[in-house]
């Protein structure tokens, strides 16, 4: 127990040190997160009248960024498959950060439903036995019990395999190996249900449509690694972990193929839709072209769909795969290009027009922008922390120290180029 | 569905008590600065379930509630909750072919569920159509505003909450807070709902409305007579419906809805659709009607018809 305290210590002092560019970026973070919080004072107080949405569009840019990054927690571990699948030097370390951004994600998931409910005061109510949970019948009863199991199961195993470490011991494969295996179908299940929970319902056909799931999963495993591959990057380049380029060309690979199945899937998605030509059509008429003069989601989604098919090109020829310049300009596409297709593209369209043939256009406000903004800002601070303590560990400079109790703390210059580092302690 | 009693134990009751007046008194401590208004907000915040509740705690939640209303609005308002009547299955009627489109009935139920004013709340929505096209929803207009109705080559269609027998927005809700009572209707516990809208988003009659702000409803229009699970004056972010006007149908004796008292050329029919002699019965065994979005199978107890 006391060498539980003194690793928790030796964290809360290695949280506390850095160079220059951390405490910048950190106190940014921090920055934004005060204003998120301001501003969500502001809709406590006033209700959620200080958003865009209104009856008619009841789900808006808070429930669109939740979708979003659930797909991100999820395809953040699924790339533990490939690094399984080719052996990827280093797993361990991919698995670890893979894990923490998915605990990240998942802590913006929540804040982001925590925003747009209209009684935070009693999310009490959703738990089991305390409240009344309605499961199995409700589909985000599913969701609530799924985000929060995956949430624990990635942070059980990031700490576990770090805390390990720390103790200069080798995780027990029996127990975490399970784990590993065990959180790939977590992660796919958390995608599969959020996505029944606009598939199941029947008043919306543009979400009620089978493809809707595998769609999810598609696009997910798009921007999740999209994202690490340029962590992977910054990473490598800022700290001591070596990451090869071979696996960074590897998963640009896996998103190409990803990528070409979400717009296959989305073709046939479109093609349905205006080839049969049933009132059903009309939400995808005011996505891609608008409806009866109402065209707001139009650029955006033109936008997504320029992104993806570009970076889908650039991640399918080898030369452009595997030169860095082209692989970034392909994952800032493909980031952004998922964000509008599974965020506001994906929930906007499903409300508008309502089930009584109005059309309300949705845009967010600036409380909705600013507040959402705080919740990635969190969301960064979170995930920054995790890896200000697990990358020194990975590293060997964060360990316990030779009497088995104080931890030793080599790295205190988190955030540096690598070059500049201070000799390695490497033992 | 109704909850199983023995979900829960009496020895988990008394646990979960305990464990709530803990969070309690740290909650308290730090959102509320009046020691008086303090007991009061506690004991909302930690009001059970509707059908959870024991007789003797329905009575204290009935009036703590009263003396609640009767001091913000400054008059003696009572809220009931008078339990579903046996054998009756609520059933409502609406003549297409005499509907004129005036909106008296959005306004009288406006006055009669105590719906904010500001911003408006209307649980009834009256769509124009063109009689050339027939029922199609996305050439529905919602806002005509003619210095008179009818206008010429167009039908009027007021929709408002179906009370399905399968209800989609029910089935959703993740904490219960909103089910279908014996009577047919469909109720929200507005002291449970935690403001998802999840519901809205499965109703395919745009029936749910939610507070997105707080209510603004003047004193002097508040309607006193009230019931638990209908027109008792909402708090902000909850989604709220028509109830059938259930403050007055369960009444013995019982009365009509708002809208059908108001109709002003009886377009409206409200029955019990388990007795054969009732107006509701004649109108669905005589008369040529439909239900809105039947593809659906949500069973809506509420018939549009054509009398002549």
């Amino acid at each position: 127990m006391k060498k539980i305290w003194e690793f928790f210590k030796g964290t809360l002092v290695l949280v506390s040190k850095g160079s220059k560019a951390y405490y910048t970026w950190m106190f940014s973070l921090l920055v934004l997160m005060a204003i998120g919080a301001a501003t969500y004072a502001h809709q406590l107080s006033n209700g959620l009248i200080v958003t865009a949405m209104r009856d008619q569009v009841s789900w808006g840019f808070y429930i669109s960024n939740f979708t979003f990054l659930v797909g991100v927690a999820a395809a953040a571990v699924l790339l533990v498959i490939p690094a399984y699948v080719y052996k990827w030097k280093p797993i361990k370390e991919i698995a670890v950060l893979g894990e923490m951004l998915a605990v990240s994600a998942m802590v913006m998931c929540l804040l982001f439903v925590t925003v747009d409910i209209g009684r935070p005061d009693r999310f009490w109510h959703l738990f089991p036995k305390i409240g009344l949970l309605n499961f199995p019948q409700s589909l985000l009863a599913w969701d609530v019990v799924v985000l929060n199991t995956y949430l624990v199961l990635n942070l059980v195993i990031a700490v576990y395999i770090c805390y390990k470490h720390y103790n200069r011991e080798e995780p027990n494969p029996n127990f975490f190996n399970p784990m590993i295996l065990f959180s790939i179908p977590a992660a796919v299940s958390i995608h599969t249900v959020t996505a029944f929970l606009y598939n199941g319902l029947a008043a919306r056909p543009f979400w009620n449509a089978s493809i809707l799931a595998p769609r999810f999963l598609a696009s997910a495993f798009c921007s999740g690694p999209a994202f690490m591959i340029m962590l992977f990057q910054v990473i490598r380049k800022y700290t001591r972990i070596e990451i090869k380029n071979e696996a960074i060309f590897k998963v640009a690979e896996l998103i190409a193929y990803s990528m070409f199945i979400n717009l296959f899937l989305l073709g046939a998605e479109v093609f349905k839709e205006f080839y049969s030509n049933t009132i059903h059509v009309a939400p995808m008429q005011y996505l891609f072209f608008g409806l009866k003069g109402h065209s707001n989601l139009v650029p955006y989604i033109w936008t997504a769909m320029i992104f993806n098919v570009t970076a889908f090109l650039l991640f399918l020829i080898p030369q452009t795969r595997e030169n860095f310049v082209t692989l970034n300009i392909g994952c800032v596409l493909i980031f952004i290009g998922v964000y509008i297709e599974k965020g506001m593209g994906l929930v906007v369209p499903g409300l508008v027009p309502d089930v009584l043939g109005e059309i309300y256009e949705y845009a967010p406000t600036g409380t909705e922008l600013l507040l959402s903004l705080g919740i990635w800002a969190t969301g960064l601070f979170v995930y920054t922390l995790l890896l200000r303590v697990a990358i020194p560990i990975l590293t060997h400079e964060f360990y316990v120290g030779d009497d088995g109790l104080k931890p030793v703390i080599v790295d205190t210059e988190f955030i540096r180029r690598s070059g500049t580092l201070a000799p390695s302690h490497k033992d | 569905m109704p909850k199983s009693e023995s979900r829960e134990s009496h020895a988990f009751r008394m646990s979960r008590r305990k464990m709530m007046k803990g969070v309690a008194a740290v909650m308290g401590a730090l959102a509320l600065p009046e020691k008086d208004a303090s007991a009061v907000v506690w004991e909302s915040f930690f009001q059970k379930h509707f059908r959870e509740l024991k007789p003797e705690e329905m009575q204290k939640v009935l009036a703590r509630l009263e003396k609640e209303y009767s001091g913000q609005f400054r008059k003696a308002v009572k809220v009931r909750a008078t339990p579903p009547r046996e054998g009756v299955l609520y059933g409502y009627g609406l003549d297409l072919s005499r509907c004129i489109g005036c909106r008296r009935c959005v306004y009288a139920c406006v006055g009669e569920n105590n719906q904010s004013r500001n911003p408006q709340i209307h649980y009834i929505r009256v769509l124009q159509l063109e009689k050339e096209r027939g029922v199609d929803l996305e050439e529905a207009e919602h806002y005509y505003n003619p210095k008179t109705v009818p206008e010429k080559g167009h039908f009027y269609m007021p929709v408002q909450c179906h009370q399905c027998e399968s209800p989609p927005c029910t089935k959703v809700c993740p904490v219960q807070a909103t089910w279908k009572e014996r009577d047919g209707i469909v109720v929200v516990d507005y002291n449970w709902c935690i403001g998802c809208r999840y519901c809205m988003a499965a109703c395919p009659y745009g029936a749910r409305h939610f507070n997105w702000k707080k209510p603004g409803l003047p004193e002097g229009e508040m309607n006193p007579e009230t019931h638990y699970l209908g027109n008792r004056p909402r708090p902000i972010g909850v989604v709220e419906k028509c109830t059938y006007c259930i403050q007055r149908v369960r009444n013995t004796p019982g009365r009509y809805t708002a809208c059908v008292e108001i109709c002003p050329v009886g377009a409206r029919k409200f029955g019990n659709l388990l007795d054969p002699e009732s107006e509701i019965r004649y109108v669905i065994e005589n008369k040529r009607v439909f239900i809105l979005k039947e593809d659906l199978n949500t069973r809506p107890k509420f018939y549009y018809f054509y009398a002549t």
